[in-house]
C-alpha cells in the first residue's frame, strides 16, 4: 500500500520544541479512516502536546500535519474539522446540558428547533434521559458529564474526534463501563477516534491500533495484540503491565545467560535484532511451577515469597537471590504449596521474546 | 443524670454561661455592629420622622420632611447623582474590561507592575488627588499653561463642567471596578475558552458565549461597588465641578450644616438609601451570582 492510502491524517516529522526541550520529536504517523487509534505513554512523554498540535491548539515547530491531503499546520482550531474531548471535559458551567451539546450548532447559526432535535438524538445515543436537556451541567454526575462532553463533540460532526484522557478522573468501575461504551459509540458513528491515555490497559480495551510514546517519540505502533505479545523494547514490554524482564547476554552458542541464573537458557526465535546483550521478557502467565527441571525449556529454583489474589487469577512472587519473578495462575489451578517453600519454576522459549534496551 | 447535674452546676454559676458558646463568641462583634452600624442608621431613620429643625427624638413623629422633599427640587439633585453615577459605571466598564483582560491574559509578568500602578494612587487621599487634577486642568495650569506658553494654543478649560466631574469619578473609582473584574476574568477556565474555539467559535463568539458570561460575577460586583460609591460622591462635584451641578449628597450636607435642619437631611439620606438599595436588589436578582458561579 502506497504511503497515504486510506490515511485520513498523516504526520510527517512533526516536532514541537518548548524552550529547547523536544516535547514531540519528529513523529511520522498515519491514522487510518475510521479507526480508533490510541497514543499511550507515561506523563511527560509528549502525548498531550502531540494531540494539541493535531487539534490546532499548539503550532508545530517543524513538520507537517496533513488532513485528507491538505496541510493544516496553520489552520486555527476553530477552522479545523476536528474536535476534542478534554481531560477536564471543559463543559461550559453557565450553560444547560442542551446548550452545551448544541454549542457548535449555535455557532453555525442552526435554528433552535433543529438544534434541539439533534441534541436530543445525541442524548439518546449516549443514553442520557431527555429531561436532562434543561439541567445545569453542574448538577449531573461525573459519568453523565462525560457523556455530555462526548455529545457536544459529536454534535460538531468532526472528521476526527480527539480524546485527551477524558476518563482519568473517574473511578475504576465507571471508567471500565465508559471504555466499552466509547468503543460502542465508535462502532455506531464510524468516525475516526484518536485517543490518548497513560493507561495501556485502557488502550488495549478500546483501540484498533496503539502507538506507544516515550520522550517525544513513538517507540512502537501496532495492534493491541502485537503490542502485548511482541513488544519491541524493554520500555514497551514493561509498560504492558506485570512482566518478568531479565538482563541477558547472547552466548556464541546462541543460548542466553543471565548473571543470577546458573544454567544457560534456550533463546526464543524473536530476538528483535539483539546480537550480544538485551532483555528476556517472560509474561507471568507463561511462567509455571514445575515438577522436574526437564518439564520446560528453562528452569530456575527459587523461594515462594508471597501471593496476591487478583480476582479470577492468583499472582505469585518467587525470589531467586536478588531476582524477583511473578507468575500467575487461574484461581482453580492455584499452587498447593505454602509460603517460603523452595519451588521450581520454568518456561518454554517459544513463549518469550528478547528485546533491546531502548 | 450526669448532664442534669452539670447543667445545675452551670445554672448555679452565672446565667451567661447557659448561652451557647457560638453566641458568646460572636457577642463582641454583635455589640460593635449594634453600636457602630445599626444605631446610627436607626438614629438617621428616627430623625427623618421628627419635626423640622428639631434636635431630639422627643417630638411628635411626622411625615412633613418627606412631604417637603417631594414639594422641593431635590429630585433634580437626585437625578444628577444617579445619572452621573450610571455614566461613571458605564465608562468604567468600557475602560476596565480591556485592562482587566490584559492583566489576566496578556501582560504576563508585567501584570504585577501594571496592578501596582493602579494601586499606588490609592495610598494618597482622594481629595489630594482631585486637587491634583484641578491644578492640571485649571486655566493657566499644567495642561493649558503648557499649551499656551510652549505651543501658543489657548484652549477652554474643561474644569467646572459635567465632563470634569465624570473624569474625577472615573479616575477615583477605577480600582473598585478593575479589581473585581480582574478576579472575574481570571475565573474563566482556559479550557472552556479552548473548547469553545475548538467547537468552531470565532474570537468574538468565544468572548460573547464564554468569557463574558463567566466573568459576569466580577463585572456585577464591580458595577455595584462603583455605582454605590459614585451615588454617594461629593468631592468630585465640589472640586472639579465647581457649582455647575448639585448632587443629592450636597443637599444632604447643606441640610445638616448651614440649614441646621437635621430631620430634612435625615429624610433625604433615607430616601437615597432606599433608592440605591432597591436598585442593588434588582441588579442582584437579575444577575444571580450563584448561577454564574455554577453553584446551582
Amino acid at each position: 500500500m502506497a504511503a497515504g492510502d486510506g490515511a485520513i491524517l498523516l504526520l510527517k516529522g512533526l516536532t514541537k520544541i518548548f524552550a529547547g526541550h523536544r516535547a514531540v520529536d519528529a513523529i511520522d504517523l498515519q491514522i487510518r479512516e475510521g479507526e480508533m487509534f490510541t497514543i499511550v505513554g507515561p506523563s511527560g512523554s509528549g502525548k498531550t502536546t502531540l494531540l494539541r498540535m493535531l487539534a490546532g491548539m499548539e503550532t508545530p515547530t517543524s513538520g507537517d500535519i496533513i488532513l485528507r491531503g491538505q496541510r493544516i499546520n496553520d489552520i486555527p482550531a476553530n477552522r479545523r474539522p476536528t474536535c476534542m474531548v478534554f481531560q477536564s471535559l471543559a463543559l461550559f458551567p453557565h450553560k444547560d446540558v442542551g446548550d452545551n451539546i448544541e454549542f457548535s450548532l449555535k455557532i453555525r447559526g442552526v435554528p433552535k428547533a433543529e438544534r434541539k432535535q439533534r441534541a436530543l438524538e445525541l442524548m439518546r445515543l449516549l443514553r442520557l434521559p431527555d429531561h436532562y436537556y434543561d439541567r445545569a451541567v453542574t448538577r449531573i454526575s461525573g459519568g453523565e458529564r462525560q457523556r455530555v462532553a462526548l455529545a457536544r463533540a459529536l454534535a460538531f460532526d468532526p472528521e476526527i474526534l480527539f480524546f485527551d484522557e477524558p476518563l482519568s478522573a473517574l473511578d475504576y468501575k465507571l471508567r471500565k463501563t465508559l471504555e466499552k461504551e466509547l468503543k460502542d459509540i465508535h462502532r455506531e458513528t464510524k468516525k475516526t477516534f484518536v485517543y490518548i491515555t497513560h493507561s495501556l490497559e485502557e488502550a488495549m480495551v478500546m483501540s484498533d491500533r496503539i502507538g506507544v510514546m516515550r520522550d517525544g517519540r513513538l517507540v512502537q505502533i501496532g495492534t493491541p495484540q502485537e503490542i502485548y505479545t511482541e513488544p519491541n523494547s524493554k520500555f514497551v514490554s514493561e509498560f504492558v503491565g506485570d512482566v518478568n524482564v531479565l538482563s541477558v547476554s547472547v552466548l556464541p552458542s546462541g543460548k542466553l545467560k543471565a548473571a543470577q541464573i546458573p544454567h544457560e537458557m534456550v533463546a526464543p526465535a524473536t530476538m528483535n535484532g539483539v546480537k550480544s546483550a538485551g532483555f528476556l521478557v517472560v509474561r507471568p502467565e507463561f511462567l509455571r511451577f514445575l515438577d522436574a527441571p526437564g518439564d520446560a525449556d528453562n528452569h530456575v529454583v527459587g523461594r515462594l515469597y508471597n501471593e496476591y489474589a487478583l480476582g479470577s487469577r492468583i499472582q505469585y512472587q518467587v525470589r531467586v537471590g536478588e531476582l524477583v519473578f511473578v507468575l500467575e495462575k487461574l484461581r482453580h489451578e492455584a499452587f498447593a504449596g505454602g509460603l517460603d517453600q523452595e519451588v521450581l519454576i520454568g518456561w518454554d522459549a517459544v513463549n518469550t521474546i528478547v528485546v533491546p534496551d531502548r | 443524670m450526669t448532664a442534669r447535674t452539670e447543667g445545675a452546676t452551670a445554672g448555679g454559676g452565672v446565667g451567661f454561661l447557659r448561652v451557647p458558646a457560638g453566641f458568646r463568641a460572636a457577642l463582641p462583634v454583635i455589640l460593635f455592629l449594634l453600636v457602630g452600624f445599626a444605631a446610627p442608621l436607626l438614629a438617621v431613620i428616627g430623625f427623618s420622622f421628627m419635626p423640622a429643625r428639631t434636635f431630639g427624638f422627643t417630638g411628635q413623629p411626622t411625615l412633613e420632611n418627606y412631604i417637603t422633599i417631594f414639594e422641593s427640587t431635590s429630585y433634580i439633585s437626585l437625578l444628577w447623582s444617579l445619572g452621573l453615577a450610571l455614566a461613571t459605571v458605564l465608562i468604567l466598564i468600557l475602560i476596565s474590561y480591556p485592562v482587566a483582560y490584559g492583566l489576566v491574559r496578556v501582560f504576563g509578568r508585567w501584570s504585577t507592575l501594571v496592578t501596582l500602578l493602579f494601586v499606588i494612587p490609592l495610598f494618597v487621599s482622594e481629595n489630594v488627588r482631585l486637587y491634583g487634577w484641578l491644578l492640571f486642568l485649571i486655566k493657566n495650569g499644567v495642561l493649558l499653561g503648557t499649551l499656551k506658553t510652549v505651543f501658543g494654543i489657548e484652549a477652554e478649560s474643561m474644569l467646572f463642567t459635567t465632563g470634569a466631574i465624570l473624569l474625577g469619578m472615573v479616575y477615583v473609582y477605577l480600582p473598585y471596578m478593575l479589581f473585581p473584574l480582574t478576579l472575574g476574568i481570571s475565573m474563566v477556565p482556559n479550557d472552556a475558552r479552548e473548547a469553545a474555539s475548538d467547537l468552531g467559535a470565532s474570537r468574538w463568539q468565544v468572548f460573547k458565549e464564554v468569557e463574558l458570561p463567566l466573568s459576569m460575577p466580577g463585572l456585577v460586583i464591580g458595577c455595584l461597588l462603583t455605582f454605590v460609591l459614585a451615588v454617594g460622591a461629593i468631592a468630585e462635584y465640589k472640586v472639579l465641578g465647581g457649582q455647575q451641578v448639585i448632587p443629592i449628597t450636597h443637599d444632604i450636607e447643606i441640610a445638616f450644616t448651614y440649614a441646621q435642619n437635621w430631620p430634612l437631611g435625615a429624610a433625604l439620606s433615607v430616601l437615597l438609601m432606599l433608592i440605591v438599595g432597591v436598585l442593588v436588589m434588582i441588579a442582584l436578582r437579575r444577575f444571580d451570582l450563584d448561577k454564574f458561579l455554577g453553584r446551582r
